[in-house]
């Protein structure tokens, strides 16, 4: 992929997202099969410049819910609305400003790359060649162009079905599951080139991922579902805030840690031990005392990590949310 | 729409499969008619066993007029099975490849598509048919010469040579027709399912139940078959009588009609409510 170096990608991105105007808006949206519901009342709500991170566990609803935005699946209740247009009686109106690409990547095996792009302009009105090459070099694929899709890795596969998602310069790119199968190398490309939409090109993201992490470098706001219903929605920071503050802490002798830790009840609250690694809940402004506490006592501090994150909200939001399920 | 046309050919056309059928035309054809060829007449001979007491033929009767009749005859039951394997993969296919992916998330109807694919299918058809007819009585021309075109059905009927070559013409026309028929069925099938086999089996086996159904003398089948589309399906051997019953052929024409427009219908209510779950 074409090397992008772009400097601490998500606080550049934090004034993004911030313009209100809602691109994308279900109500109630919800489809059933039988006597399940895949999606069940699903209100979201995406702003112009957000990069809005979808996160579910497995079987969520996450893939159905964008299916159904991406005039897929056909509700079972409520509606989608892109651009201000309804998406069921306007559907070409509403689709015309987005691009997408749904679960794995799948093209026409037998075409080329170009090739590919080229039916799939047809869809939009055409992509001229000077398009495709862009896109097809924005995600690193122009000396593979005119190879057929067929001799491709999977990793080349997901970085077209990207190229094809910004063929027709979407304001609104849905990329569901985008980095699933790329090695670390290849994953840190995609969230680059997500940071490079979003700052330089002012797309609006939405982004569906099981990993966390990756939510939590480019996500200006996210919504977390789980058993097809919404479990919570709103700007990641501020959700982070509400999310349970722990500092890791690589330290030895176990023993005189622990006594520290007992004395310094005051500041700190539960802790896990593993060997020679604890896992201290504390609010982090409390560890520079902590630290000289340690020292005091004549620990050897190797490491003292702070972690907040979303993997922590996010079990608690679903562990919640499986509890009122069941 | 001419876009989408055009891009629907550019993706049946590069696909292999596609070419199964024209590469079975092509070693069949100039078996058969290369086979008749080192035969000579043995076969016209055979056939007209019990005439030749009573009729003396003479000039060159067992020509590529003739031969192109019977390969005319003899293919047309497989022919439905070439035609299907590609009707049957153009909506089937899209979901086995997972391509519905790709293509029914843009700013274009579903009925746009829908009918860019079944056009994309009748010119396929009408390629496939074409080139069935120019291979067959070209080579024919070129191996046996020309002549007078006798007709072996129930009877004898010589057909002067100024005649022959317009009769093919509308034969090959009806046949066309017949085929898109054919074609049309595979493509209903084809929205349903989400592997190209199933549309397949289903024309082919439909074609069966329907033929039997046609051809039995039973009298429970008297009102049904008036309505299959088999029933039909030779019209084009009709073309060869003299004089042509005309009312017959538009009957068919009606009736194939009818059965593609039900199934292209039908196909359409199926595709344009389709969830895409592959």
């Amino acid at each position: 992929m074409k090397s992008l170096v772009y400097c601490q990608g998500k606080e550049q991105l934090e004034h993004r997202g911030d313009m209100n105007e809602n691109i994308l808006q279900t109500r109630q949206l919800g489809k059933r099969y039988g006597k399940r519901w895949a999606v069940k009342n699903l209100n979201l709500e995406v702003h112009r410049g957000d990069v809005f991170g979808f996160l579910g566990p497995n079987g969520a609803g996450k893939s159905t819910a964008i299916r159904m935005i991406l005039s897929l699946i056909q509700p079972t209740t409520g509606e989608t609305e892109l651009f201000g247009y309804p998406l069921k009686s306007r559907r070409s109106d509403a689709l015309r400003r987005v691009g997408g690409i749904v679960e794995k990547p799948d093209f026409y095996l037998y075409l080329s790359a170009y090739k590919n792009l080229q039916v799939i302009g047809a869809l939009t009105g055409g992509a001229d060649r000077k398009r495709i090459m862009e896109v097809l070099d924005l995600v690193g694929l122009t000396n593979r162009a005119t190879d057929r899709v067929k001799t491709y890795s999977h990793g080349m596969k997901q970085r077209l079905g990207i190229a094809q998602a910004l063929l027709s310069d979407p304001e609104l790119v849905i990329l569901d599951e985008p980095t699933n199968g790329l090695d670390p190398q290849g994953m840190k490309e995609v969230r680059d080139l997500i940071i490079h939409l979003s700052r330089d090109q002012k797309k609006t993201i939405i982004l569906s991922s099981h990993l966390l992490n990756e939510i939590e470098l480019v996500a200006n706001r996210m919504v977390i579902i789980n058993n097809g219903e919404l479990v919570v929605q709103g700007e990641v920071s501020k959700l982070l805030d509400e999310g349970e503050k722990y500092v890791v802490i690589k330290a030895k002798p176990r023993a005189k840690v622990e006594s520290v830790l007992r004395q310094q009840k005051k500041i700190i609250g539960k802790y896990t031990a593993k060997g020679e690694t604890f896992d201290v809940q504390m609010d982090f402004s409390d560890i520079p005392d902590f630290n000289k506490a340690l020292v005091r006592a004549g620990v050897q501090v190797q490491a003292l990590i702070p972690k907040r994150s979303l993997e922590d909200l996010f079990l608690s939001m679903t562990e919640h949310s499986n509890e009122a399920h069941t | 729409m001419i876009r989408l046309v055009y891009y629907e050919l550019v993706k049946i056309f590069l696909k292999k499969r596609t070419y199964l059928g024209f590469g079975i035309v092509l070693v069949i054809v100039p078996l058969v008619e290369v086979a008749m060829k080192l035969e000579g007449g043995r076969f016209l001979t055979m056939a007209m066993r019990g005439l030749s007491k009573d009729f003396l033929f003479f000039g060159n009767i067992f020509n590529g007029w003739f031969v192109a009749h019977q390969i005319m005859n003899s293919l047309w039951l497989h022919i439905p099975l070439l035609i299907s394997f590609v009707a049957g993969d153009q909506l089937a296919g899209e979901a086995t490849a997972g391509t519905y992916r790709l293509i029914l998330i843009r700013p274009v109807s579903r009925t746009r598509i829908f009918i860019s694919k079944y056009i994309t299918t009748l010119i396929y058809t009408v390629v496939f048919v074409f080139f069935l007819a120019v291979l067959s009585i070209g080579l024919a021309l070129v191996l046996l010469g020309r002549g007078d075109l006798i007709i072996l059905n129930r009877g004898i009927l010589l057909l002067p040579e100024s005649e022959v070559a317009w009769r093919f013409v509308i034969a090959y026309l009806l046949a066309m027709f017949t085929m898109m028929t054919i074609a049309s069925i595979s493509f209903f099938f084809s929205s349903f399912v989400e592997n190209a086999i199933g549309p397949i089996v289903a024309t082919m086996g439909l074609l069966i139940v329907c033929t039997v159904v046609t051809v039995m003398p039973v009298e429970m089948f008297e009102i049904p078959k008036k309505f299959l589309f088999t029933r039909y399906m030779d019209m084009w051997q009709k073309i060869f009588l003299d004089p042509i019953p005309w009312n017959e052929i538009k009957i068919g024409m009606f009736s194939m009609c009818a059965w593609s427009l039900a199934a292209v219908l039908g196909a359409w209510s199926v595709f344009v409510k389709k969830d895409i779950l592959s």
